[in-house]
């Protein structure tokens, strides 16, 4: 631990990477049941609030929740949503994503593809099952180190 | 055998079975037994073969990674399992595996909400729904 935190005052550009981790407890309850809570900074505000305004339709799924955990979770993850930090690892990523646009996938944006550029094999991994699915690969990634 | 060491074995499970059984669960299953008798006059109780049939037979009715139940929770329900669409792991959804299973009414909803329309491509009714956690309270 100690020497993690004298290497990151060491080497800033390391704890650059590093992800703020959510914490919020309703976000870790109902978007980590079914896959990691995804950190708010990999997409813009305005992302967050179209994904979770279309819970119904949730990539396919039905993930409807009743308002009041909606906007619960719509506050965290706007508050701090890429565009909105402006630094960091949501800083890479926000520069890809044109003004006008509401990208709804992460693993789109070609800050994710540059570092992911695998061979077919490795996606079609029974562990991986998808390329959202950080942990299988990252198994710290939800408490924001993607090392 | 006598009786008396028949008593004393009853005794000795009787504990084993109560830590299985939960309130919140027999609460859960009136009121689904309560839905379906509504919904059907004829309705007498849950079946666990009924269950099992509901979890293991391919609807192929919603979401084409999840043709059945088995797909996310595995063919053996005391085991752990994989969401077909997410990869994330699963805990075992037996209840012998897993006694906090079908004991918080607003989670198993949800979940009988999405996992149907994934898997069926309707909601479950409510007598699926106590067939399904009958058969899960069994195993
Ligand atoms: C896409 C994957 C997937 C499929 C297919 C699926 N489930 Fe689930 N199910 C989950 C996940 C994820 C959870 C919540 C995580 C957990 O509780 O460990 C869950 C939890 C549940 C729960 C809540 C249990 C509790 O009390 O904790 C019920 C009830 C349930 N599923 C029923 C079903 C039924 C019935 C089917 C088939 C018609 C089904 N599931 C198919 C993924 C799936």
């Amino acid at each position: 631990m100690i020497l993690t935190a004298a290497l990151m005052t060491a080497f800033p550009a390391i704890a650059d990477d590093r992800v703020p981790p959510v914490t919020d407890p309703v976000v870790i309850k109902e978007c980590g049941s079914c896959h990691m809570p995804f950190q708010p900074v990999f997409l813009p505000a305005r992302s967050w609030s179209a994904l979770l305004q279309g819970l119904g339709d949730h990539f396919g799924e039905d993930a409807t929740l009743p308002p009041e955990t909606v906007g619960i979770i719509s506050a965290y993850m706007t508050a701090d949503a890429g565009d909105v930090t402006g630094q960091g690892v949501g800083r890479k990523f926000m520069r890809w994503v044109a003004p006008g646009s509401t990208p709804n996938r992460i693993t789109e944006n070609p800050a994710f593809l540059k570092e992911h550029n695998f061979p077919d094999p490795v996606w079609k991994d029974p562990k991986v099952v998808t390329k959202s699915n950080c942990l299988a690969c990252h198994p710290a990634a939800a408490s924001g180190r993607f090392e | 055998m006598n009786r008396r060491s028949l008593l004393a074995i009853a005794l000795a499970i009787l504990p084993i079975v109560a830590l299985a059984a939960d309130p919140r669960r027999d609460a859960m299953l009136s009121d689904y037994a309560a839905e379906a008798r509504r919904l059907d006059a004829g309705f007498t109780a849950f079946s666990p073969q009924r269950g099992e049939t509901l979890f293991r037979t391919a609807w192929n009715g919603g979401d084409a990674r999840t043709s059945s139940c088995t797909a996310c929770h595995t063919a053996n329900p005391r085991q752990a399992g994989r969401n077909a669409k997410t990869g994330r792991p699963i805990e075992p959804v037996a209840v012998s595996a897993n006694p906090r299973r079908f004991t918080d009414k607003v989670e198993v909803e949800k979940h009988f909400l999405r996992d149907c329309k994934s898997v069926l491509g309707r909601e479950c009714t409510a007598l699926e729904k106590g067939d399904y956690i009958t058969f899960m309270a069994g195993q």
